[in-house]
């Protein structure tokens, strides 16, 4: 979280792990390539949450609505105008990065519950929007993408291992931009809106605008995973935009760690994961989950990776 | 009318909340380079007053006047940009950041605002204002588990790494040590150097010490306003307040 110390480190840490993502590649067998690839994806919207979460404080219920955006923002652009991939992910990411300016200069005149309330409503309607345009979007059941319009360029995104390397790709542009983001002085100063806001409008800082920026660009990430989502998958549906997918977004990065670069991908998998096994032994996987969530809330009130901050890496962005 | 502009003017400021008038049709003038301290019996509008002319509070009526532009409608983030800085009655740091993360939010406001931000200028501009705090060796703890005392300064650090023009302390001392409160002295004593202040204080011989004036306040209203010595003399004032304490 300081800028001054120790930039070494944190930096070679996030290398490795892209690393390590790489070369996962050529040890998985086929099955957890596929869940990685959509971790990866995944993971990027729980990054996009956390920055508002974690590092700015503001709880949000509703943030499936920019994932959605981003979804759909792709997925009709390419479907009904033709668009292709990449025109398609610039205009996911404009519509999160639209919708998140628009939500924010709402729901930002609120705080606390009352910030909670109005995402959560916001993303609501944006659900229902979904479903009352069905001849549009394919309503509960949504669509698919041909294969012919997943391309980017050379690369075809239906190939599992283009799959995995283009989920590679925006996960550690997303990694970086966070880990930049959080590292500036202006990062310095969203952290310090969440540790004590009356204190930074007392030094000078605009602090609605500081939310507002931090709230567009928590919109465009979760858009980027959206759009980047229905290209790789080529499944867009309403399904993504109901409330269970503003609350997973939460629950991976209490798991991972809020406030931490890595936490978000972290909780991903490990969220991923326990409901992949324990769905293969018996429907009641939520059991599991929510007994791992009351685990970790015991021992790792922080998440696992805040834990290690507090604990062995202060450094850890 | 006055050859010069002063500092800080207001007019018929008044603000209430519900039925109580905590401030009412206040009309105060601060020349620049003063150190003016602000006392008067509990509950007599000092920190509601200072609220007001800072922004954190919005007057019900009246006007604040700050380099001779009237500042009533500019919320508190631009008049900090103005040059009014504010240190909290309550100490209001950022806990869980470094020392000089703290200051250096102070600083990187203004080097943002003139373009001006590096990584070499942010770190000068917090480590002078933690030099002039004698804070500069603690830079690196966590500011929450800093002593009290310290904690007070480092509030005042950040006010300090502000540059402000007006810097408005809110019984600073409150909680100090003899020992600390002598560095407190000095220490306002060459913030004033460059700046006006403002100080609200409980601690009378320490007030006496340090301010040119003194504004002593009364169920919302000014008074009485003079020099300490005059001040000291005035009976309404003794009843008011001096004579008060002096019994308890």
């Amino acid at each position: 979280m300081t800028t001054t110390d120790r930039p070494t480190p944190s930096i070679l840490l996030h290398v490795g792990v892209i690393m390590v993502l790489a070369g996962l590649w050529y040890v998985l067998p086929d099955y957890h390539r596929a869940v990685f690839s959509r971790v990866m994806v995944l993971a990027v919207f729980a990054m996009g949450y956390g920055l508002l979460f974690g590092y700015t404080g503001l709880l949000s219920l509703g943030h499936a609505m920019f994932f959605s955006a981003g979804l759909y923002g792709a997925g009709m652009t390419m479907s009904m105008l033709g668009w292709n991939s990449l025109a398609g992910l610039g205009a996911g990411i404009a519509c999160g990065a639209v919708l998140a300016l628009v939500i924010g200069l709402l729901a930002l005149r609120t705080t606390g519950v009352a910030f909670m309330i109005v995402t959560l409503m916001f993303a609501q309607v944006l659900y229902l929007t979904i479903l009352y345009f069905n001849e549009y979007t394919g309503g509960d059941q949504g669509f698919s993408l041909r294969r012919a319009a997943r391309q980017i360029g050379p690369f075809d995104m239906t190939d599992p291992a283009t799959r995995y390397f283009a989920a590679l790709v925006l996960f550690a542009a997303a990694l970086a931009v966070m880990l930049y983001v959080v590292r500036s002085p202006r990062g310095r100063v969203l952290v310090a809106i969440r540790e004590n806001e009356e204190r930074v409008r007392m030094l000078g800082y605009d602090v609605f605008a500081a939310k507002l920026a931090a709230v567009v660009l928590s919109g465009a990430l979760c858009a980027a995973a959206g759009a980047t989502y229905a290209i790789l998958f080529g499944y867009v549906g309403a399904t993504f935009a109901t409330i269970q997918y503003s609350i997973l977004p939460l629950l991976w990065v209490l798991l991972g760690g809020a406030a931490t670069v890595l936490g978000p991908l972290f909780g991903t998998l490990f969220m991923y994961y326990v409901v992949d096994i324990t769905s293969n032994y018996t429907t009641a996987y939520l059991l599991f989950v929510g007994v791992a969530l009351i685990l970790l809330v015991l021992y790792f009130p922080k998440g696992v990776l805040g834990t290690v901050r507090e604990r062995w890496l202060q450094w850890l962005p | 009318m006055a050859a010069v502009t002063p500092l800080l003017e207001t007019r018929g400021l008044s603000c209430s909340f519900g039925g109580l008038r905590a401030v009412d049709r206040v009309d105060f003038t601060l020349p620049a380079g003063e150190i003016r301290a602000i006392i008067g019996p509990n509950g007599a509008g000092k920190t509601t007053f200072v609220s007001l002319v800072s922004g954190r509070i919005a007057p019900s009526s009246g006007s604040v006047v700050f380099e001779g532009e009237d500042i009533t409608g500019l919320p508190a983030h631009r008049r900090v940009r103005k040059g009014i800085a504010y240190t909290f009655q309550i100490t209001s740091i950022f806990p869980k950041l470094a020392v000089f993360d703290n200051v250096a939010l102070s600083v990187q406001r203004a080097l943002l605002h003139e373009g001006r931000l590096t990584a070499a200028n942010l770190r000068q501009g917090a480590m002078d204002a933690l030099e002039r705090t004698g804070l500069a060796e603690r830079a690196r703890e966590i500011s929450g588990n800093l002593a009290y005392g310290h904690q007070r300064l480092l509030e005042v650090a950040m006010g300090l790494a502000l540059k402000p023009r007006l810097l408005i302390l809110d019984e600073p001392t409150q909680g100090l040590s003899d020992g600390e409160i002598e560095n407190f002295v000095m220490l306002v004593r060459r913030i004033a150097e460059d700046a006006t202040v403002l100080l609200i204080e409980h601690n009378m011989p320490l007030v006496m010490e340090l301010a040119q004036r003194i504004t002593v306040f009364d169920r919302g209203r000014i008074l009485a306003e003079g020099t300490p010595a005059e001040i000291r003399d005035d009976r309404a004032v003794q009843d008011a307040y001096l004579g008060a304490s002096a019994d308890a």
